[in-house]
């Protein structure tokens, strides 16, 4: 089964569509189709034609579309548009061969490009900046505002000994 | 190891105990990592999965993870003893008969940690506890990652974090889920109108059996969706909010019930054990639907004959690989049932169920 492009659920609604000869299938979950507009977020309301269109040139129409899909891994050989197809990943270089368009996936999925969090132990020594990060995130959430405060200082100067000028 | 020896044994997520157990299930969390120098697992092929399988069966036996794991071939089992981890929670459907190739689970004898190895990513660490229980669940789990850790080379990126085979999951890979029971917000038509609004803050709602499964027995998991940019005790911290509030109107909505329609409901969940007490063919999905509705009787007080935990053990055993455990047996379709429907009415007998 295909999992959903925009969030890798399984898909329950498969589109194809044939433009100047060049196929394209696109495969959506129902809350992805539902936020895309194409099923009707209410019962009773009718299939959105013009979401779909939006959704099918979008594709088309996307000044990079030819670009990204050419783009293939040197290390796993995974191209681009197989991985639009599939939505897995082959390898860790992925993460850096497709940066470019994973940031724009990243950004839709998870509202964020950067990870803030647990950092493996044998990384910690050279990771300093994420695990402050991670830090003080930590302290925010449990409310912690004074310790917060201190992070929050310490990360500015790091950032901005770390800038190269 | 010898599954059957399993069968009496409830697993820790059913064991009914723990914090805010009257609404709570269990709580679950689970890590996805990868190995930095091998293809992920879709486009590994068989033999870098059993180095992978290898690799991880060799870092679980050398770690110094309390309690102890034993590793288990998916690939050896038969299909029964697949489905029959299935049902215990502790392996994926995709890991018992989508996947190929060399792949399987390390697990303790409580079955509160387990390890899947080469499900979509090459380790899925998955502790699970009784109630609501997630700090004490990450404290456990960040350990038992730790341990791996030191024997294996997870694939992390500075930016990223720690990388997954679907961009869903990367960053932290962590997915922490809050299984509860609620039936009052069912019966007073009020569970949609909760699931919106934890669509709007980015929280997932799914069945028992996890992802694309639907929701049986009025059992719900609630999970993060969202697992980059945010640290894990902030994660943490915004579902347990979320669960706090859920709890509430739970809680809210069976004070109702009792309120101003006792009996109506007494004679729901006397109907219920009545049905499970006497029935001659019973499906797994009315099993479910009317042990829901003892679940919250004994809770509500309606019913004090049965303790939670022995109804956990009337769910797990009607499911359909234990119940052909215990009868010994394959069955299928009509067998099924009939088998389903003497398990039950024999313990109903032997336990003396009745409605207060």
């Amino acid at each position: 089964m295909n999992p959903c492009q925009f969030c890798g659920q399984p898909a329950t609604i498969h589109l194809t569509d044939i433009l100047h000869q060049q196929k394209t299938v696109t495969h959506l979950c129902d809350a992805c189709a539902r936020s895309k507009k194409i099923l009707p977020t209410k019962p009773g309301t009718h299939f959105d034609l013009q979401g779909l269109v939006q959704l099918v040139m979008g594709q088309h129409g996307r000044p990079d579309a030819a670009d990204t899909t050419a783009l293939s891994c040197p290390e796993c050989g995974l191209k681009y548009a197989q991985f639009r197809a599939e939505g897995r990943l082959g390898c860790a270089r992925d993460y850096d061969e497709f940066a470019e368009p994973l940031l724009a996936l990243l950004e839709r999925v998870h509202r964020a490009t950067d990870h803030c969090g647990k950092v493996p132990v044998r990384r910690r020594s050279t990771m300093g900046l994420s695990k402050l990060k991670a830090e003080l995130d930590a302290a925010i959430a449990a409310e912690r505002y004074e310790d917060a405060a201190v992070l929050r200082d310490r990360l500015r100067e790091k950032e901005g000994a770390d800038e190269p000028r | 190891m010898n599954l059957d020896s399993l069968l009496p044994n409830l697993g820790e997520w059913l064991r009914g105990t723990g914090p805010e157990s009257d609404v709570v299930v269990s709580t679950r969390i689970r890590l996805a990592r990868n190995l930095a120098d091998l293809p992920f697992t879709t486009r590994a092929d068989h033999h870098q999965k059993a180095e992978i399988e290898q690799r991880v069966r060799e870092a679980v036996a050398k770690s110094d993870i309390a309690p102890k794991l034993e590793y288990l071939s998916v690939m050896g089992l038969m299909p029964l003893d697949r489905l029959f981890l299935v049902e215990r929670q502790l392996i994926s459907r995709e890991l018992a008969n989508a996947l190929e190739g060399p792949r399987g689970v390390a697990f303790d004898s409580r079955e509160s940690v387990s390890v899947m190895v080469n499900e979509e990513d090459h380790l899925r660490i998955q502790v699970m506890r009784s109630g609501m229980s997630l700090d004490e669940t990450w404290e456990q789990i960040t350990a038992v990652d730790d341990s791996l850790e030191a024997r294996l080379p997870y694939a992390f990126h500075e930016r990223f974090g720690y990388l997954t085979a679907c961009p869903t999951n990367v960053g932290t890979g962590m997915r922490a889920s809050v299984m509860l029971h609620l039936p009052a917000l069912g019966i007073t038509k009020q569970i949609e109108k909760v699931f919106k609004a934890l669509q709007k803050i980015n929280l997932v709602v799914r069945g028992l059996y996890g992802e694309g499964s639907r929701a049986s027995g009025d059992l719900y998991q609630i999970s993060n969706q969202v697992t980059l940019g945010k640290s894990e005790p902030r994660l943490l911290s915004e579902i347990r909010e979320v669960i706090a509030m859920i709890l509430q109107y739970e809680r809210q909505a069976r004070t109702v019930l009792l309120k101003e329609r006792r009996q109506a409901e007494h004679d729901r969940v006397a109907r219920a054990i009545g049905t499970l007490g006497s029935a001659t063919m019973i499906t797994a999905e009315e099993t479910m639907e009317l042990l829901s509705a003892v679940r919250l009787g004994i809770h509500l007080r309606l019913l004090d004959d049965l303790p939670p935990t022995t109804l956990n053990q009337l769910f797990i055993h009607t499911q359909s690989a234990h119940l052909q455990k215990l009868a010994g047996k394959a069955l299928d379709g009509e067998d099924r049932n009939a088998e389903r429907a003497k398990y039950l009415r024999n313990r109903l007998r032997d336990l003396g169920a009745t409605p207060q």
